[in-house]
C-alpha cells in the first residue's frame, strides 16, 4: 500500500534534528511500551511483518505526527483487536470482560533472555537457484499493490545491479498478509543516485535496497 | 513521526502514561505478559545492548586482520564471537568505510536498525526528516551532522528494506599505533557505525 511510512525521496521534513545525549526513554511509559509490544510479540499470534503493515496502515495524520512508540502502542492495541486478545472496551478501561485467547503463549521471565538473544531469524531453505546473478543488471517492477510491500516507491521500475544473493528470506508481502512465509531469494541491489532521483543526484552516489526476487525482472 | 521532545504537550504525555498502564495491567490479567519478563526486555536494552557492543565489534575489526576477515565472511558468526547476537540483528553485514567510499545506514520505510550491535535507535533515526532525506540528499544530511566530506568520496546509503542489518565499519583514525582494543573502542561513536560520523581521533576523544 502507498502509505505514509513510504518516505524515501521526500523532502519536506526539513533539518535533522539531534538531541545532545539524548536519554534511552523520554518517560517510564516509552520503557513499557517497548516491553508490552517485544512480550506481546512471543504470544505466537502475528509476526513482524503484520506488525509492521499494523503501523504503516495506522491514520496518516496519525502517523505523521505521533511518535514512535506513540505508533507502537496504537498498532498494538489494532493488532490486540484483530486477533481477539482484547476487546475495545477492555483496552479503554482495564478491565478484563472476556476470557483470554488461550492459544496465546505467554514467555516468562527466565526464558526471555534466551529469546531476545536468539531473536528470529527469517532465512530458509528453498527449492531451485535464484533466477539472478551477482553483477547482473535487473529491473524493479512498478509494483503498486494495496498490501504490505518493501519495495519503495523511490526504487520502483528502476534499473540497478546485483551486489550480492543474500539467501532466500521470509516473502513480507505475504507473510503480512496471512499468506504464508512463501521465502524468495534476496538480493542486494544497488542503484545509481541519478538513476533513482535524476540530475540533481550526485554521479558518483549509490543507494542499496533489499529486494526480493519477485520485485525484480530481467533488464531488456 | 514528529520531534517527540518539543512538540507533544505535558497533557498528551499523562495520556500516554496512563493508556500504556492501562494496557499493561490487561494483558498481564489476561495471561499474555508475564510482568517480570517486562524488566527483563527493559533492563536488556538499558543495560546489556547497547552501541559498546558494536564500538568492541569495530575495534576488534581494527587491530585483529583474521577477525576482520570473519566479519566479511559471516559478520553474524562474527560478532558473535563476542558474545552479541539476537532480536534485530539475525542477518548481519558489515560495510566497511574507506578512502573513496563513505556508506550511511537508513531505513526508509520504518526503523530497522542493528539492535544487537547499537541497541535502540535515537530519535532522529526514526524521525521523518532522516528517513525521506537520507537517499535523496545524503551530502546535506550529514552536513546537518557536521560531516563535511571529502569531494573525492562516493557514498553508498544502505536502506534496510529487509532483515538485512548493516554495521558500518568507520576508517581507523591516524595516531592509534599501539592502541589497545579496549582504548580503540572508546573513539567509536554510535553514529560512526550509521554511517553519520566519523570514528573519534585521540585528540577528540581527550577534549
Amino acid at each position: 500500500m502507498n502509505g505514509p511510512h513510504d518516505m524515501g525521496g521526500m523532502q519536506c521534513y526539513g533539518a535533522v534534528e539531534r538531541e545532545e545525549n539524548e536519554p534511552l526513554f523520554h518517560a517510564d511509559w516509552e520503557a513499557r511500551a517497548l516491553a508490552i509490544t517485544v512480550a506481546s510479540g512471543f504470544c505466537g499470534q502475528w509476526n513482524i511483518d503484520i506488525s509492521r503493515h499494523a503501523r504503516e496502515t495506522l491514520p496518516p495524520e496519525f502517523y505523521l505526527t505521533k511518535s514512535y512508540y506513540q505508533i507502537w502502542i496504537a498498532g498494538l492495541e489494532k493488532l490486540l483487536q484483530q486477533y481477539g486478545m482484547a476487546m475495545p472496551d477492555e483496552i479503554a478501561t482495564g478491565q478484563v470482560q472476556t476470557a483470554g485467547l488461550n492459544t496465546a503463549k505467554r514467555m516468562n521471565a527466565e526464558n526471555m533472555p534466551a529469546a531476545l538473544a536468539k531473536g528470529a531469524p527469517v532465512d530458509r531453505k528453498i527449492d531451485g537457484s535464484p533466477q539472478f546473478m551477482q553483477g547482473e543488471t535487473v529491473h524493479t517492477r512498478n509494483l503498486n499493490p494495496s498490501g504490505h510491500c518493501r519495495l519503495p516507491r523511490y526504487a520502483r521500475d528502476k534499473t540497478g545491479v546485483i551486489l550480492t544473493v543474500q539467501g532466500a528470506h521470509v516473502f513480507p508481502d505475504t507473510n503480512a498478509n496471512e499468506k504464508g512465509e512463501s521465502p524468495q531469494w534476496l538480493y542486494s541491489v544497488g542503484f545509481q543516485s541519478t538513476e533513482l532521483f535524476g540530475e540533481a543526484a550526485d554521479e558518483r552516489d549509490m543507494v542499496m535496497v533489499d529486494c526480493w526476487e519477485p520485485y525484480l525482472e530481467k533488464f531488456r | 513521526m514528529s520531534d517527540q521532545n518539543k512538540s507533544h504537550d505535558h497533557s498528551e504525555w499523562s495520556d500516554m502514561e496512563r493508556k500504556v498502564k492501562t494496557l499493561e495491567s490487561l494483558m498481564i490479567e489476561k495471561g499474555y505478559v508475564d510482568p517480570a519478563a517486562l524488566d527483563v526486555i527493559i533492563e536488556t536494552y538499558q543495560h546489556k545492548v547497547g552501541p559498546k557492543n558494536g564500538a568492541a565489534v569495530v575495534a576488534k575489526a581494527w587491530s585483529d586482520p583474521a577477525y576482520l576477515e570473519r566479519l566479511r565472511e559471516d559478520a553474524g558468526a562474527a560478532i558473535a564471537e563476542l558474545g552479541f547476537s539476537g532480536r534485530q540483528g539475525e542477518h548481519m553485514k558489515i560495510i566497511e568505510n574507506d578512502d573513496q567510499t563513505h556508506n550511511m545506514v537508513v531505513c526508509t520505510l520504518c526503523s530497522c536498525y542493528p539492535w544487537s550491535v547499537l541497541g535502540l535507535p535515537p530519535v532522529w533515526y526514526k524521525s521523518a526528516a532522516y528517513r525521506s532525506r537520507a537517499v535523496i540528499e545524503p551530502r546535506e544530511v550529514l552536513k546537518e551532522f557536521g560531516v563535511e566530506l571529502e569531494p573525492e568520496k562516493k557514498i553508498c546509503v544502505w536502506d534496510s528494506t529487509a532483515e538485512m542489518r548493516y554495521l558500518v565499519i568507520p576508517q581507523r583514525p591516524d595516531g592509534v599505533g599501539d592502541w589497545s582494543e579496549v582504548e580503540l573502542a572508546t573513539l567509536v561513536t554510535r553514529d560512526s557505525m550509521i554511517g553519520t560520523g566519523y570514528a573519534l581521533s585521540p585528540q577528540e576523544a581527550q577534549s
